[in-house]
């Protein structure tokens, strides 16, 4: 019978998130500015696609390029959307010319002088046939010859100013991700879990408050609340109807840690289920951007920052300063001593997984407000990011993973100053796995942790 | 090897006689000479963060006999076996940079090789293997497989031999007929083919000695051998403590229960606090007021466990226990 | 009716398609590591990747195919290096984020714009550069054959000769894997997945056999990675993490320590996406779900197929619950 009530709980959950995002996600669609999204290409016997992603010199996405193709029987434009991506079907395979419309990329940046423009590519029926036109930064005269930037492969170069820029978005990477890792490292230290579905708790934040906000036309601070209620609302009845049940069952940590990659698998592409692979803002208006000496952030990045710190502070005093927050680590230290000296563990547990979901999502909402959107892999691509921090740290040490999170953030941009966008997070884990080799135990943790 | 285990320990085997001979005219000292130490540690210190949980500075183990390593809970027994079978690492191991003095650097011997540093692995290769205090049978492999584990050089535990059968079955029929041998001995044969986590906690800590033996090691450690297991077994498991004796094994068991001690160790070594406060046969340590003091000051109830245990010889020693501690009182 | 018909022949397709039999060998590998010695290899996508890329460039750059499939193992070799040499000696977690970051920083250096002259970069490297040498060993022919309800080219990149060789490996896989665990050398590896102290406690080299466990399976990762780029194209974002995952729920639903387990999860692993996303393009009318969405929904319905097969049935279609791979209490 417990068989069956589980199976339909977690079935009830994944309905509910699905529900939850459904109301939203057809709106939604009609909302995002159609020609700006690309139109998603999907291959079969008798189509193929081309296509590509174009990126600004920065690492953000090329939005509204224009692509000339021609071939077969095609002659057609084909404009990069919101993700930068582009791509057009093609039912005939074959030669294509493409050529890009170098009017339409942004001032400051050119394409690069070794790109081939048209260029030819070969393509195929039933695949993707990829192709990238690299823009690096530049100018453009007024007669058309364009000036590339010399250290094009560094982005625009060292300069003591560009350090400063990339050292503030570090703090600001590092405080974002902070919020999301200190949940992660608390659910580790109770349960002993390493829950691989933390990062989606974050996109959902995001995409929640895109809901609210956007699409529902909430006002952003009231939508951002309700989006981290509901965030904290799932924590809750994960735990109350999965997790507690399962540790119940006695299923050992390896196992709930692979239930919790399946249910990451699920939730992935949940969101992608409705929401497609595109990427949403949830504030569309142009930031204002404030200048602090050489270092210009937008007002969203440093209210962001602001609410990080503020909320990074209270649950340092609660875990220090209040009751609950030394049972929390009393559970962290040993449990059954705990249990044994009165503390009801599964309450302080139940506890983390809310307080650990909220914090999740409030980081969803930032982020999203803060970088260009949210998409399905959002938190996919910051839960590595946060288990770098909390190894980093020491495991199940939350004040270790904020320590570890403002090293990864502050690595991660810095990283920009020397190499292309692409190993910025490479070197983070490049980073972690030589801290490990000097000191397994973290920068926090005690030694007879490892055992 | 013998298969008659003595039933009762009173019975004092040739064996036993010789080995409490050996140590017979050994002062009763802490850190003593022995005659034939089998194993000697030096300066062996663990400290965890500000707290010295071992602080030996020199303790010998004679050949061939069965010591005791007794204690109070906390006196550092357990911490002590993992250091000296290589589980852990002293802290005052020497260092390339910035550890102790020459002179004061942890070093053990064991059978005339150095054993410090080396690790579990090669600790047990030199023929000194364990058991452990909460039994580790492997429980999801059959007991004849966790028996067959325990031998050495196997060929078959090379992974280019191993893809060849034939390469490696005709040891693999020695130590399977080895190992039946041994179950049989200890009262397992029938349980050979069932998985080792469905033995009940005694036949655990059976098998996990009946495994160590498979490696026909010079000295066996075990670590609180009696711990959780049901009293009925606990004597055939004494008998079997004396028995690998006899047949001429090094045996240094941990142990908190007192009278467990006294039936069966020829020599006893106790412990508390880190330090070795006292060591002695096992008929006299027990007077020493560093014991009485250490010990049995923090237990007063000391179970005196089933009077059919005791001989008349322990039982006026117990007497004359309960005499100096009221005298203390 | 129609709809069935082409649901079943979809997955009668992929039953024997090269992709499955690489995800099956990528799994078998997968189970040396966590199934067989309990492992938390969460970069085996990583090795793929490294053994593909490895091939791939060597092929381009000349070489003959022989010394590209050794290249490929050596440079997993080396991987697996790297990451067990800080790693094995800690908890398994770290294993776990260490497997996990280097599988992505190799993607993320392989679509490496810097790259883009070895590797491709981002659109990777289309498979007529290094298919060449692979399609001329053929003795196939050039004809069509049709055998059953499979109907495919002799020789052309997705036909008999791709599938043939494909399934061989995992035949040849198999029978080496049923092969080394019978042996001492699995009973070890079993063992350390069981409790490695009591392994070490027997005078084994626990971290040399972890060593060597990580290798294997690591080196037979890459060999997935060949016969996955091979009637394909290569590219960096095809072996992600998903790959990983994909890969340890194919082993988890087959049956992890088993032989044939990850050979069968593999199989049904794509059965069931296929069933639920053919079950649904035909039930479910298109204006609720279209083509794109019921691809999604089957793949939401393989995140609960894991979540439940470990929950419910963590030994998997072919594993004896007695003796379970990984902890369950």
């Amino acid at each position: 019978m417990r068989v069956w009530r589980l199976i339909a709980t977690i079935m009830l959950i994944l309905t509910g998130v699905i529900l939850a995002l459904s109301l939203g996600a057809s709106p939604a669609q009609a909302a995002t500015a159609p020609p700006l999204t690309a139109a998603p290409c999907a291959t079969d016997d008798a189509t193929g696609c081309l296509q590509g992603t174009i990126k600004l010199p920065n690492g953000d996405p090329a939005v509204g390029i224009e692509l000339a193709i021609t071939g077969a029987d095609l002659d057609t434009v084909a404009v990069t959307g919101d993700d930068g991506k582009w791509s057009q079907a093609i039912t005939v395979a074959g030669p294509y010319t493409i050529e890009l419309d170098t009017s339409t990329i942004p001032d400051g940046a050119v394409l690069d002088s070794n790109a081939k423009n048209p260029a030819t590519v070969t393509g195929a029926l039933n695949k993707n046939t990829g192709y990238i036109f690299k823009i690096v930064g530049g100018t453009t005269a007024d007669d058309g010859t364009t000036t590339q930037t010399p250290t094009a492969a560094a982005g625009t170069g060292i300069t003591f100013d560009r350090f400063l820029q990339q050292l503030v978005s570090g703090i600001r990477l590092g405080l974002l991700l902070a919020l999301a890792a200190v949940g992660l490292s608390l659910i580790f230290g109770t349960t002993g879990l390493s829950n691989f579905a933390h990062g989606e708790q974050v996109t959902l934040g995001g995409l929640l408050a895109y809901l609210f906000a956007n699409v529902l036309g909430l006002n952003l601070i009231l939508a951002a609340i309700i989006s981290v209620v509901i965030c904290a609302a799932t924590g809750y009845f994960q735990d109350a109807l999965i997790w507690k049940p399962l540790r119940r069952r006695g299923l050992g940590t390896t196992q709930l840690m692979i239930v919790t990659i399946g249910l990451s698998i699920a939730l992935q592409y949940a969101f992608q289920y409705f929401l497609g692979a595109s990427t949403v803002r949830i504030d569309q208006a142009n930031p204002v951007t404030v200048a602090l000496g050489p270092v210009t952030l937008s007002a969203q990045s440093l209210i962001s920052m602001g609410i990080a710190v503020v909320i990074i502070a209270l649950v340092g005093f609660v875990l220090v300063k209040t009751r609950i927050g030394r049972a929390t680590r009393a559970v962290s230290d040993n449990p059954s001593l705990a249990a044994a000296s009165g503390i009801d563990v599964d309450r302080i547990i139940r506890l983390v997984w809310t307080s650990a979901a909220a914090l999740a999502g409030l980081s969803g909402v930032l982020l999203g407000l803060v970088l260009n959107g949210v998409n399905w892999q959002t938190g996919l691509q910051l839960l590595l990011l946060m288990f770098a921090a909390i190894t980093l740290g020491g495991l199940g040490t939350a004040f270790g993973a904020l320590a570890g999170a403002m090293i990864i953030g502050l690595v991660v941009e810095l990283t920009n100053l020397v190499l292309p966008g692409d190993f910025k997070y490479a070197t983070a884990l490049v980073i972690l796995i030589l801290v490990l080799l000097v000191r397994p135990q973290g920068i926090f943790g005690r030694r007879e942790r490892i055992g | 090897m013998s298969s008659d285990v003595p039933t009762t320990t009173s019975t004092i085997t040739a064996a036993g006689a010789a080995a409490k001979a050996s140590v017979a005219g050994v002062s009763p000292t802490p850190g003593v000479a022995k005659p034939d130490p089998i194993l000697t540690v030096d300066h062996v210190t663990r400290r965890f963060g500000g707290m010295t949980a071992v602080d030996v500075q020199h303790l010998e183990v004679q050949r061939g006999i069965i010591t005791a390593l007794i204690g109070p809970n906390g006196a550092g027994k357990t911490t002590f076996f993992n250091l000296i079978t290589g589980f852990d690492k002293p802290s005052s191991a020497p260092k390339l940079i910035g550890g102790p003095k020459a002179g004061e650097a942890a070093k053990s011997s064991f059978n005339g090789n150095e054993v410090g540093n080396i690790g579990a692995t090669k600790v047990a290769k030199k023929g000194m293997v364990r058991t452990f205090q909460l039994t580790k049978a492997l429980s999801k492999l059959t007991v004849l497989e966790n028996m067959r584990l325990g031998a050495k050089d196997q060929p078959g535990e090379n992974l280019l031999v191993a893809i060849v059968k034939p390469l490696w079955a005709k040891r693999e029929a020695e130590i399977t007929a080895k190992a039946e041998e041994l179950l049989a001995r200890f009262k397992l044969l029938e349980k050979k083919d069932d998985m080792a986590g469905s033995l009940s906690g005694g036949q655990k800590k059976l098998l996990e000695m009946a495994r160590a033996l498979m490696s026909d090691p010079v000295m066996i450690m075990l670590d609180e051998p009696m711990a959780g297991v049901n009293p009925a077994l606990t004597q055939s498991l004494l008998g079997h403590i004396q028995a690998l004796r006899d047949d001429g094994m090094t045996v240094l068991f941990v142990e908190h229960d007192m009278h467990m001690v006294r039936h069966i160790s020829d020599w006893v070594v106790v412990m508390a606090e880190g330090k070795v406060v006292a060591e002695g046969p096992s008929g006299t340590v027990m007077d020493d007021p560093a014991v009485i003091d250490a010990y049995l000051g923090a237990h007063h109830n000391t179970d005196l466990g089933d009077d059919s245990l005791l001989t008349d010889e322990v039982a006026e020693e117990l007497a004359a226990e309960v005499t100096a501690e009221e005298g203390k009182a | 009716m129609d709809q069935f018909l082409t649901t079943l022949t979809s997955i009668l397709n992929s039953a024997i398609s090269p992709q499955t039999a690489a995800l099956a060998i990528a799994a078998i590998g997968l189970n040396i590591h966590f199934g067989y010695t309990g492992l938390l290899n969460f970069g085996q996508a990583g090795f793929m990747l490294i053994g593909a890329y490895a091939f791939a460039i060597s092929i381009i750059g000349g070489l003959p195919i022989v010394l590209a499939v050794l290249i490929a193992l050596v440079a997993a070799t080396i991987f697996a290096l790297i990451l067990g040499i800080p790693t094995l000696k800690l908890r398994g977690d770290y294993l776990a984020i260490v497997t996990l970051s280097a599988a992505e920083i190799v993607r993320m250096v392989g679509r490496s714009s810097l790259l883009t002259n070895v590797t491709g970069g981002s659109n990777g490297i289309t498979g007529n550069e290094y298919r060449g040498p692979f399609t001329d060993l053929s003795f196939f022919g050039d004809g069509h054959i049709d055998f059953g309800p499979w109907s495919y080219d002799a020789t052309g990149s997705n036909g008999w000769w791709f599938i043939a060789t494909a399934w061989l490996v995992v035949a040849l896989l198999c029978l080496f894997v049923w092969a080394i665990m019978r042996s001492p050398w699995g009973r070890v590896l079993r063992g350390i997945r069981e409790d490695e102290d009591a392994v070490r406690a027997l005078g084994k080299n626990v971290y040399s056999y972890k060593m060597q466990a990580l290798i294997l399976g690591g080196v037979i990762g890459a060999i997935a990675g060949i016969v996955y780029i091979l009637p394909a194209s290569l590219q960096a974002d095809s072996m992600g993490r998903s790959m990983t995952y994909f890969i340890f729920t194919a082993l988890l639903l087959g049956g992890a320590a088993t032989v044939f387990g990850p050979v069968l999860g593999a199989i049904v692993f794509f059965a069931i996406r296929l069933f639920v996303q053919g079950v649904a393009g035909q039930f479910v009318p298109s204006n609720i779900m279209n083509g794109q969405q019921t691809e999604q929904f089957a793949w939401i319905v393989i995140g609960i197929t894991l979540m439940l097969v470990v929950i419910f049935r963590p030994q998997g279609i072919l594993g004896n619950k007695k003796e379970l791979s990984f902890d369950v209490k």
